[in-house]
């Protein structure tokens, strides 16, 4: 029976394990299904150290069970005082010396990937090479702006990024503080208020395309009542695909024909554009982009970051934003919209493509 | 030894702080609430630190401090110090007299501390040199001002106590009490010296 | 003036229990101000886990979800398991190292009362605007921007409540350093004695850094600061360093205590005294001391470079040594045992297993370089769950029903204790474990609501089960406690028959005085070593006689009073013209109560030697 216990415990231990080592949860969410250098480098940490936890527990399990089963008290013998034992030093130092072994086979790892994470030399040298992606990411109140200094452009919300490379990136809030996280590629980076962060991430070819093609972000600091819908989408590219992406982007301007659409135009012009920009290319200050740029809308992959992308969720975004994320900074600033305008609105919107 | 106790010069303790176990008590109470009060200080100093060049276009340290009028108010400080021990040692003596007339004097220096440290921060503030006008500005009224309010608070303790006790003399259950304002006073004057290092001659060489 | 026992009406008890110093009301006072509180944080918790049940729902959304989930983070902390901590350090501390009170009883009053007004306020919040909503860790530039006075709530609620804590912590210091009866050497004190001096020595240095934190943020937010405004120069991290130089050792002031509770009883109920009581001892020192060198693992993702995360990391790693030791310890102490399952050994037993959880977890988050993934997922909220609930909350249960007969005179029923035992064992790991997961495949902390496909749901779910297990389990224990007090078991002296340290020897509950004469402790476990030796009681180290006790004050609770108006005054003082002088009023009913305090003389009272005869006559009888 006793046996049989302790198999039954070490059999779900060890499910639990494989659980984990089969890696759970989707692939473009997942930690447990690293997609890039940085995940890879995290979830071998993760494993060795789940693997000596689990040792621990196991020892600990062991001689817990042991004790719980063999010196409970029996039927007549309520009287019975066990021996009074003080300690024993010989099991005290075993106790203490190993832990402490296992503890230097953790450190090691961790003190070399900590050191390896933060190098962002290339990104700030002098003269830094051509080929080098830098992204600058700025946080704000549930929307993210990606800017390419290097090309001078300006995305938000859909990241782009060349595949099987070291990205650079840097991390600014300009509201209050975020936290820039893809799971599935790379632990995460806050985007603090009065300085800026700097780190890498490397996005694999492979499981992007095991991921869709597309990675979810995620903000991890609580900012306001919108924290949980502030996400955003990544869409790592070829070196190829994204050098043509980013060409096309500096030239994109916005072309529209539909007659629909020339209307919403002159609203948005009328009631949009202090705030938004239309094209890639803004060279106005950071403190007046105060919000998403929508050059590239239509090529969006959600709406407002969490909606399906397709235009009956588009007018429910324009009608009510404050509906779809509570606290948002857009809600009451253009008036109210006839359902007409919005069905203009949301053309002209849809039409602004770069791809 | 019983608090209630009539006493003699002769048959006076030595220390009288600790002859009972309330005063046990109060005098090692006292000595751990100083040890949080440091934590307090260090972490206010810390701050100080950090924001003391964040001075947002207002005026900084070196354009602003009053040096011969702080160097008055620091003397001040340090003799109130020099006083309060005295009359800790008449209270040993079992002269409550004189220990009446020395903390007398250190009160008296202390209300001149406090009185050129009003005079100073009106300076300031006439200056521009306003509380809401800068980090700098936040942390430093916030340091300086929370040891002001320290000696304002000994001030008025050390005076209670002294009116209070005024016609009874020294006994047991007030010597702790003296003891321990004594102690406190110290405390303030230790922060002191502290800040004038930290504060006045670090913003002064920049 | 005798106050032995005596028919009281109503009235009369509430006036007793408003002025009392006495250290075991004044533990019945914490246990049930932070047993409500709990309640309240329970139902928060409740809410959370309704609202994150399904995908997209709409139960609690945005703002007001925000609010329910720093009020159960700040409620459960400040104003659950710290007064419940205290509960038990003041029922238990003061008699088990043979005193007859702790050493400044009106300072013990004045901080509960202080702690009791500020968790007042805070909770007010809900019906005056809004409740705090950035988090309980209130991070600067998110609660510096929060509308309304919810922040105010939480800036103002914790510096009242936190001076309380700040005075427990110095009062159970020199009460352990100078009270202790004669013979009980530090290497003879009981290990949650020894527990409760070394948080109380946590207490005294890690809460002035959130005192100056709060003052901060009060500044900002009232008064035109701009301490953590960037515009103006300053620097929010500089809140997030001292909340964590606060925040980690808070997490070592409610752990050590549970640890202490859990020590006696694993000893008791194995009857056996504690396996390696020096190196539990070490152990508990050394955790309290590392405790302060790593609040910056709460940091790691701010910013700070790798060499600070390093450094970090390796120390906090270092802290699992004594917690390891401590574990296996307790394992020895049942080895050979003859371990009677009781309540509270159910709890002490379930704990082993669950806080090595949380202890792993612990050691994995302190990897820094794996930490960036797990750091604000629901990793976190899993680990330290594992520790709070499965260490502390353990322990207070555990102590509830180990030190109830001590504290009320009557046992707990076992059946429903053991019920309440199983429903909240079962549905914490069903709330908590599988959030580590939840975590690892990337659900963030702190998000009121996630969407389909992207596999977070069935986790989701299965822990909102759970949490209402835990309620259920709740609800158990209250009835539980309704029966007992209606009409429970009468508790012996030894109210488990297997007592080892001297609480044991007084009645149940003890007399005003504790204890007739002061006992002569002889070791270790000093009752233990009495009964082995045959004896009935301990042996006194003094003659009986008259025993002197302090008086009741209001003091205490008008002192608090005037801080908890003040509050209103200068919280309402940019909007009203009267704040001001409600602020400043406040301050002075406080501050003429301290003067009242300071120039009334307060001799207290004697019990005299007839009296006490009289009263352990009936004791006896």
């Amino acid at each position: 029976m006793k046996k049989w216990l302790l198999n039954w415990r070490l059999f779900s231990l060890f499910s639990v394990i494989a659980l984990l080592l089969a890696g759970c949860g989707k692939p473009f969410l997942s930690t447990l299904q690293p997609a890039g250098e940085v995940a890879d480098m995290q979830y071998s940490l993760m494993l060795l150290s789940t693997a000596i936890m689990v040792l621990v527990i196991i020892v600990v399990t062991i001689i817990f069970v042991y004790v719980v089963i063999r010196f409970r008290q029996r039927k007549g013998e309520e009287k019975k005082i066990p021996k009074q034992v003080e300690g024993s030093h010989k099991l005290e130092i075993i106790w203490t010396v190993i832990p402490i072994l296992l503890l230097i086979i953790l450190a090691v790892p961790t003190v070399s990937a900590t050191f390896k994470l933060a190098d962002v030399k290339p990104m700030n040298k002098e003269k830094r090479d051509k080929n080098i992606v830098v992204v600058n990411v700025r946080a704000n109140l549930y929307w993210w702006e990606f800017e390419y200094p290097d090309y001078g452009i300006i995305t938000s919300q859909d990241l782009v990024v060349p595949t099987n490379e070291r990205v650079y990136f840097n991390l600014k809030a300009s509201d209050v503080k975020h936290s820039f996280w893809i799971p599935a590629v790379g632990g995460k980076m806050d985007t603090n208020v009065e300085n800026k962060n700097q780190f890498w991430l490397e996005f694999d070819q492979k499981a992007t395309d095991e991921a869709g093609g597309i990675f979810y972000g995620k903000c991890a600091e609580l900012c306001g009542p919108s924290h949980a819908l502030m996400d955003f989408k990544v869409k790592p590219l070829p070196r190829e695909e994204f050098d043509q992406w980013v060409e096309k982007m500096k030239n994109a301007k916005p072309v529209v024909t539909d007659s629909v659409a020339k209307e919403g135009e002159a609203i948005f012009n009328k009631s949009c554009i202090g705030c938004h920009a239309v094209s890639p290319v803004d060279n106005r200050p950071e403190q007046a982009r105060t919000a998403p740029n929508l050059a590239n809308f239509g090529d969006r992959t959600r709406i407002a970051g969490v909606l399906e992308h397709n235009e009956e969720n588009l007018k429910k975004w324009l009608k009510d934003p404050d509906s779809v994320k509570p606290g948002n900074k857009m809600t009451g600033t253009y008036g109210n919209l006839t359902d007409e305008q919005i069905n203009a609105l949301t053309k002209y919107l849809m039409s602004l493509k770069v791809e | 030894m019983h608090v209630e106790e009539k006493l003699t010069a002769e048959t006076f303790p030595a220390s009288p702080e600790k002859a009972t176990l309330e005063g046990k008590n109060k005098f090692l109470g006292f000595w751990l609430f100083l040890g949080g009060e440091t934590v307090l200080f260090a972490s206010l100093f810390a701050t100080y630190l950090a924001l003391r060049d964040k001075t947002a276009g207002g005026p900084s340290a070196e354009e602003l401090f009053k040096m011969p009028l702080v160097f008055v108010a620091t003397m001040l400080l340090l003799t109130s110090s020099l006083t309060s021990v005295y009359a800790i040692y008449h209270m040993k003596n079992f002269d409550f007299k004189k220990m009446q007339l020395w903390f007398g004097i250190t009160v008296l220096l202390g209300a001149g501390f406090l009185g050129l440290e009003i005079f100073e921060f009106n300076e300031y503030v006439r200056e521009g040199h306003v509380f809401t006008k800068s980090a700098f500005a936040s942390s430093f009224y916030t340091l300086v001002g929370t040891h002001g309010a320290h000696v304002a608070f000994g001030l008025l303790w050390i005076l209670t106590l002294m009116i209070r006790n005024a016609k009874r003399g020294l006994d047991l259950y007030n010597a702790p009490k003296f003891y321990v304002a004594s102690l406190y006073w110290h405390f303030i004057d230790v922060v002191w010296v502290f800040i004038f290092t930290v504060v006045y001659l670090m913003g002064m060489v920049g | 003036m005798s106050t032995l026992a005596r028919k009281k009406g109503v009235g009369a008890v509430i006036w007793d229990y408003l002025t009392t110093v006495d250290h075991k009301k004044i533990a019945i006072l914490y246990l049930i101000a932070g047993g409500f509180f709990f309640l309240i944080g329970g139902l928060e918790a409740l809410f959370i886990r309704i609202q994150l049940a399904k995908p997209n729902n709409d139960f609690l959304v945005g703002g007001l979800y925000n609010q329910v989930l720093t009020m159960h983070g700040t409620t459960m902390i400040f104003l659950a398991a710290m007064p419940l901590v205290f509960a038990m350090m003041n029922a238990v501390v003061p008699i088990q190292i043979g005193a007859r009170d702790v050493a400044f009883p009106f300072l013990n009053a004045l901080g509960f009362w202080l702690f009791f007004f500020g968790g007042v306020f805070l909770n007010l919040s809900w019906f005056l605007g809004g409740a705090p909503d950035a988090g309980w860790t209130s991070y600067a530039s998110l609660s510096l921007e929060s509308p309304g006075h919810g922040i105010d709530f939480y800036v103002l609620g914790l510096q009242i409540s936190g001076f309380g804590t700040l005075m427990g912590g110095i009062n159970f210091l020199v009460t352990i350093i100078n009270m202790r009866a004669p013979g009980m050497t530090y290497m003879r004190m009981p290990m949650f004695t020894w527990a409760t001096f070394v948080t109380s020595a946590l207490i005294l240095f890690a809460f002035p850094p959130l005192t100056v934190g709060l003052i901060f943020m009060m500044m900002d937010r009232l008064f035109g600061g701009n301490f953590y405004n960037p515009a103006g120069g300053g620097n929010t991290i500089i809140w997030e360093h001292l909340f964590w130089i606060f925040g980690h050792p808070e997490v070592y002031i409610l752990v050590l205590p549970a640890f202490g509770i859990f020590s006696e009883i694993f000893a008791t109920f194995s009857k056996k005294r504690l396996f390696g009581y020096s190196s539990m001892v070490f152990a508990t020192v050394l955790i309290g001391f590392l405790g302060f060198m790593v609040w910056a693992h709460h940091m790691f993702t701010v910013g700070m470079g790798p060499i600070a995360n390093a450094i970090f990391a390796v120390a906090t790693m270092a802290i699992a040594v004594p917690t390891g030791i401590k574990i296996f310890n307790w394992l020895f102490t049942m080895w050979g045992g003859n371990i009677r399952f009781t309540t509270p050994m159910l709890y002490a037993v379930a704990f082993i297993p669950s806080f090595v959880m949380g202890g792993v977890t612990g050691v994995m988050n302190a990897a820094a370089a794996a930490d960036y993934q797990y750091h604000d997922s629901y990793f976190v909220v899993a680990h330290f769950h594992y520790v709070i609930v499965g260490g502390v909350v353990f322990a207070l249960l555990a102590g509830a029903h180990y030190w109830w007969p001590k504290m009320f005179g009557k046992m707990l029923n076992e059946t429903l204790g053991k019920i309440t035992f199983w429903l909240f064992f079962i549905g914490f790991h069903l709330t908590f474990f599988i959030q580590h997961f939840l975590g690892l495949m990337g659900m963030p902390r702190r998000v009121f609501t996630y969407l389909p496909g992207q596999g977070l749901e069935t986790g989701n779910l299965i822990s909102t089960v759970g949490a209402f297990f835990m309620a259920a389990a709740t609800i158990v224990l209250l009835v539980n406690v309704v029966i007992t007090t209606a009409k429970g078991q009468k508790a012996e002296a030894d109210a488990w028959g297997d007592g080892r340290t001297l609480e044991w020897a007084v009645a149940s509950p003890p007399p005003e005085y504790n204890f007739a004469q002061t006992p002569l402790v002889r070791g270790l476990d000093a009752l233990w070593i009495e009964k082995m030796e045959g004896k009935k009681g301990l042996t006194p180290a003094e003659p009986l006689g008259d025993i002197h006790m302090p008086n009741p004050s209001i003091l205490p609770f008008i002192i608090s009073l005037g801080l908890f108006i003040a509050a209103f005054g200068f919280m309402y003082h940019n909007e009203y013209s009267w704040g001001l002088f409600v602020g400043i009023g406040g301050l002075l009913i406080t501050l003429g109560s301290m003067f009242l305090r300071s120039v009334i003389d307060d001799h207290g009272f004697h019990i005299h030697k007839e009296e006490v005869l009289e009263a352990e006559k009936g004791v006896k009888a």
